[in-house]
């Protein structure tokens, strides 16, 4: 594999609904700050790739307006995926192994707020069988935390402290939604959403964007000084049934974590796309992460959890670690689909 | 590029109005086992799926590719999802073959589809959100003024798109798989029939179909397997925004830079005579002289006599759409991908009563928005 470097990452606060913006609007100011910071001049950029999906805006071509925070003129090569902003980087990662480009610029991005996230989310399941059941994405992540809680003795307490420790960290993230010290048993006297979830162990429903710029081999260690070297990226996904799996595992989180190469060496700092909390147990499970690991410092997605950049976000918060000289080797995750269905982890390393 | 790709098998779906006879799920799989069956393979032999289609309101199930994983057996794999308009097709296509040049898999299953009957695509396509360019009037109505831009400027007769479309559904009858069969169409049928968007007919535009297609690309080491592998010697995507002063919408620039990219890849210096056959994504009649020049098979404004002359005929030097094209089958988000399979087929061999004689070199094409996402690739029966 050619050498592929994280080197600069941009983000936009993440806000319950930016009704001042639209997606362009919010996107052009993070765009021209990842690009500043890569320090690669925008017409050198060699590929650009973008995470979005239609149904959050509610139009078709969502993405079509954003090539406007661009500036793709010249024509630029570009491409899209209707997946996080995670994948779309994965695509870029893929795209520069070829060796014909050494840089990329990478988005994702969305306005939850236009909708109602939770209902849309519907639209997601299997249209003839789960669909017309018209379970939300609360309702089905309760499947998935009930399922966690009657197989291996984790209790509802264990979710508070990570809903707790979520927002704690959020504290010190500038660009975190929901933040502040709250004690586990504080949380659990809140009123179940849908047993056993509470309010604080879901996501916030927020608006905004990430960018990160991606750049090969020497132009990396050129333009950055500690350049979050990717070392392992890989994503797998299982079937979309709820029935057919085990809920209370992830096995296809545990398999891109294994191809990515987790286990090769220490993690210091995981940043897990868990917008449930019990998901962030189940991830750890998957990914054998231990007690030493620093998850989510930046909060994670239950302090802020743009829909299609919140895994980008992921990825860059780690790298972030990287670059500022904090961490050695970090890991960046995202997920999609119904009870973390889909799973994509990105390893990455100082040298 | 690092590594050879090769399309070692392909598969179509029977394209129509209303594929009521099969799910979501059972249209992509039967391209699927198809392009699985024709390589020689089964599903376990893949490594990773990359699947694409057009927008998600056009069925109205969002990230379908997500439901869809168990049909096309990706558990345990990774899926990856595509979506860059009009153009996916070819995209999907593109992003799957960077899988392979990267090295990263040597065995992938790439696909697209559209079940259009789930939806009403004009309807999908006319959404309006504030303060952005409304549609209005689906595709046609936001293509036809750049047509009569191309006729006023080139100076082309008026026949030229019932020519195209005369053409493209004679073409059809050839092809098992094509949406449309209208046997004995002729000028004066195209002529009337109704006028939708000035100076498209009914007849000059594209249908709405039911289809999907697949194909498995690997590596030279995987090719070996097949007899006749469809060696990808060049590909090229761009994109340019949709609207701003001073752009040509009639020849994006994005497809001329394309366009350039890809003969340089491939070795290409004179495309009118060194390509074959070509499968080029025409969804209005008109687009086919407009892409001959756009595509740089026909100066600047002489597209359309490439069209009057017969050269673009299945029998002429450059044959445009043996399949039968857009024209005659229109799953929107498998569309582009059609036309990167067929012309592969085409120099595989295997296009049987639309084969090409002797084609080795084929180009298959795709665009989308508003005129402002392209890709395409240049394939060969024998490696570059």
């Amino acid at each position: 594999m050619r050498d592929v470097a994280v080197v600069a990452f941009a983000q936009s606060p993440s806000v319950r609904q930016d009704s001042v913006h639209n997606e362009v609007e919010i996107l052009t100011p993070v765009i021209a700050e990842a690009i500043k910071r890569s320090g690669i001049p925008r017409k050198q950029i060699g590929f650009t790739c973008s995470g979005s999906c239609d149904y959050l805006a509610g139009v078709p071509f969502a993405f079509v307006q954003a090539l406007d925070a661009v500036g793709a003129w010249p024509p630029i090569r570009e491409s899209h995926v209707e997946m996080d902003g995670a994948w779309a980087l994965y695509e870029a990662w893929v795209r520069l192994q070829i060796g014909d480009v050494d840089s990329a610029l990478v988005y994702g991005f969305g306005k939850s707020s236009i909708g109602d996230p939770r209902e849309i989310s519907v639209a997601q399941l299997d249209p003839y069988y789960l669909a017309p059941l018209g379970p939300d994405s609360v309702s089905v992540a309760a499947i998935q935390a009930r399922a966690l809680l009657e197989s291996n003795g984790h209790t509802e307490r264990d979710l508070a402290e990570v809903a707790a420790r979520s927002l704690r960290n959020a504290k010190t993230n500038p660009n975190a939604q929901v933040k502040g010290d709250f004690e586990p048993d504080e949380l659990l006297e809140a009123p179940y959403d849908v047993s056993p979830l509470r309010s604080r162990d879901c996501p916030p429903i927020s608006d905004g964007a990430a960018a990160v710029v991606l750049v090969a081999g020497d132009l990396a260690r050129k333009v950055c000084e500690r350049p979050a070297w990717i070392t392992g990226n890989d994503h797998r996904i299982e079937a979309h049934s709820l029935g057919a799996r085990d809920l209370a595992k992830s096995p296809s989180a545990a398999l891109a974590a294994e191809k990515a190469g987790v286990g090769d060496g220490p993690v210091d700092v995981a940043e897990l796309h868990a917008p449930f909390s019990h998901q962030e147990l189940i991830l750890r499970a998957a990914m054998g992460l231990g007690e030493e690991v620093e998850i989510n410092p930046s909060g994670g997605a239950l302090a802020a959890n743009p829909i299609m950049a919140a895994g980008l976000i992921r990825i860059g918060e780690a790298a972030s670690r990287i670059m500022d000289g904090s961490a050695n080797r970090v890991l960046g995750h995202a997920t999609s689909g119904p009870c973390l269905q889909q799973n994509l982890v990105c390893v990455m390393e100082a040298r | 590029m690092a590594e050879r790709c090769a399309v070692a098998g392909i598969g179509q779906t029977k394209h129509g109005a209303k594929r009521t006879d099969v799910s979501m799920a059972g249209l992509v799989r039967e391209a699927a086992l198809r392009a699985l069956e024709d390589a020689e393979m089964t599903w376990q032999d893949i490594d990773a799926v990359v699947i694409g289609k057009a927008p998600d309101m056009f069925e109205g199930v969002m990230m379908p590719e997500l439901y869809l994983a168990d049909a096309l057996g990706a558990a345990g794999k990774p899926i990856m999802r595509v979506h860059t308009a009009g153009s996916v097709g070819g995209s999907t296509a593109i992003v799957a073959s960077h899988l392979v040049h990267g090295g990263v898999f040597e065995r992938v299953l790439t696909l697209a589809y559209e079940k259009q009957s789930e939806s009403e695509a004009t309807w999908a396509l006319t959404v309006r959100i504030p303060f952005s360019l409304p549609l209005v009037a689906g595709a046609g109505g936001y293509f036809a003024p750049t047509i009569r831009q191309y006729i006023q400027r080139s100076g082309a007769p008026d026949d030229i798109g019932t020519i195209v479309a005369v053409k493209d559904r004679q073409n059809a009858l050839r092809n098992p798989y094509a949406h449309l069969r209208m046997e004995g169409i002729t000028a004066e049928t195209v002529k009337q029939s109704p006028m939708l968007w000035d100076p498209l007919r009914y007849l000059d535009a594209c249908p709405s179909s039911d289809g999907a297609c697949a194909m498995v690309l690997t590596d030279e080491k995987n090719a070996a397997r097949v007899k006749t592998p469809a060696w990808v010697l060049a590909t090229a995507m761009r994109s340019e925004p949709i609207s701003f002063p001073g752009r040509d919408e009639v020849s994006p620039r994005a497809g001329r830079v394309a366009a350039a990219e890809l003969y340089r890849e491939a070795g290409i210096t004179n495309p009118r005579k060194e390509i074959d056959v070509a499968e080029v994504y025409v969804p209005f009649s008109w687009y086919e002289p407009m892409w001959m020049e756009n595509l740089g098979f026909a100066p600047k404004n002489e597209g359309w006599k490439m069209t009057a002359e017969g050269a673009t005929a299945f029998d002429g030097d450059m044959p445009i759409n043996p399949s039968g094209g857009v024209l005659s089958s229109n799953p929107i988000g498998a569309s582009g991908m059609i036309r990167f399979a067929e012309a592969a087929m085409q120099v595989r061999g295997q296009a049987g009563e639309h084969q090409v004689d002797g084609a080795k070199v084929a180009l298959g094409h795709a665009y989308g928005g508003g005129s402002q996402y392209f890709a395409m690739w240049v394939v060969g029966s024998e490696r570059n």
